[in-house]
């Protein structure tokens, strides 16, 4: 068809109603990313304790405030959240859980792990006043 | 490449409304996408208040009933009206299934939202291009590969081995299930997407077929396999009930086993 418009892409994302096993697919990817942060994190304070007290403290008063708690406790939950969806993962590599039903379940636990597990955590944190 | 928001081109409008006829006893909305390749605008939502008292119980009744009494001009593809042969595949309240066998009573939400199967280009309404899809399978090359001489008679499998293309042969390529796919949304051409999968692997496991080796080797690629992140669209559409996850699981197993 020549002269013809170049052809419409259909919507996507824009119409898709969302089933549990494609958010616990984009998940474990944004909780990936995140834990590459985390590693960063997690450097920064090896860094800072080799650095000597000063700049020690000043790093912890920085995790410690209540922004720096959030991002922690989301660190957590991403941590937790990997972990569960990544034990998904070797199931599927063997070849067994992929039935619909089993699917979504295991999809919802790995959320509802990741977000017991963290405040589980945190209030231990708390309770031996780690925190 | 992921592009999350739809290119200027495509960006969908609001359209007309066509009221239900008088005398209508029970109505339902139909949102259903049109485009029209000669006025070369965007795409467009019309409503239809369908009078479906008047019509059959699937959603391909109801655009069939559309198309009789409402608006000749409204396009789409069917054939069988009974699950056979996969031309009404279209994205019926933000999931992709086949029109004839999807009822609309059944359809979640006010109005029923219909669009073509997603991220394709769109040639007329409810019609995609689908010609990349087909490639894709005709790449995997459907066909039995054998290089001893063939039988006088017929190529015999056992009882065991011809169940293994249970789950598998009933595939009646509709596109449901790659369309479905975000990795396959992302990277069409690199991506051999579920349904062309789900053939390669009905034929790596058919016992009759020698060309395994090869057939993984073509396989053997960052995209065409491994683009596969196991997100289950795929499976949780499939109007045949078939797992192409599954079988891509296989797939990717018997490339692990291979090299045990």
């Amino acid at each position: 068809m020549a002269g013809a418009p170049e052809r419409p892409l259909s919507p996507h994302l824009q119409v898709w109603r969302w089933h549990v096993t494609m958010a616990s697919s984009i998940f474990h990817r944004a909780t990936g990313v995140a834990l590459y942060v985390g590693a960063l994190i997690a450097a920064g304070w090896a860094v800072a304790l080799a650095s000597g007290p000063l700049s020690y403290n000043a790093y912890m008063n920085f995790l410690g405030n209540p922004l720096g708690k959030l991002v922690m406790f989301g660190l957590t939950v991403s941590i937790f959240f990997h972990l569960a969806n990544g034990v998904r993962h070797l199931i599927w590599d063997a070849g067994k859980g992929f039935d619909l039903k089993l699917a979504d379940a295991t999809a919802v636990a790995a959320f509802v792990f990741s977000i017991v597990a963290a405040v589980f955590i945190w209030v231990i944190g708390y309770m031996t006043g780690a925190l | 490449m992921v592009e999350l928001t739809l290119p200027k081109n495509s960006k969908v409008g609001k359209g007309k409304h066509h009221p239900a006829p008088d005398g209508a006893k029970k109505v339902k909305t139909f949102r259903v996408y049109r485009y029209d390749p000669e006025t070369g605008q965007n795409p467009r939502w019309d409503t239809y208040d369908v009078a479906v008292d008047q019509c059959g119980p699937m959603v391909l009744d109801a655009i069939i009933h559309i198309k009789n009494t409402m608006d000749p001009s409204l396009t789409f593809r069917r054939s069988c009206r009974e699950g056979v042969c996969g031309s009404c595949a279209m994205n019926i309240g933000g999931r992709n299934t086949l029109a004839c066998t999807c009822a609309w009573e059944d359809v979640p939400g006010q109005a029923i939202q219909i669009s073509p199967l997603p991220h394709q280009p769109v040639i007329k309404d409810l019609v995609p291009d689908l010609t990349q899809f087909f490639a894709q399978y005709a790449e995997i090359e459907p066909w039995l590969h054998t290089d001893t001489p063939e039988p006088e008679k017929e190529w015999k499998q056992s009882i065991e081995d011809r169940a293994k293309l249970d789950g598998l042969y009933e595939c009646i390529l509709c596109a449901c299930c790659s369309t479905s796919c975000p990795s396959y949304w992302w990277n069409p051409e690199k991506f051999m997407g579920p349904a062309a999968l789900l053939h390669a692997y009905r034929w790596l496991i058919d016992s009759r077929d020698e060309a395994t080796g090869e057939r993984l080797d073509a396989l053997e690629d960052p995209f065409k396999l491994y683009r596969c992140h196991t997100i289950m669209n795929c499976a949780q559409v499939c109007p045949k009930g078939l797992s192409p996850a599954k079988a891509i699981a296989e797939i990717k197993k018997m490339m692990a086993e291979r090299l045990l």
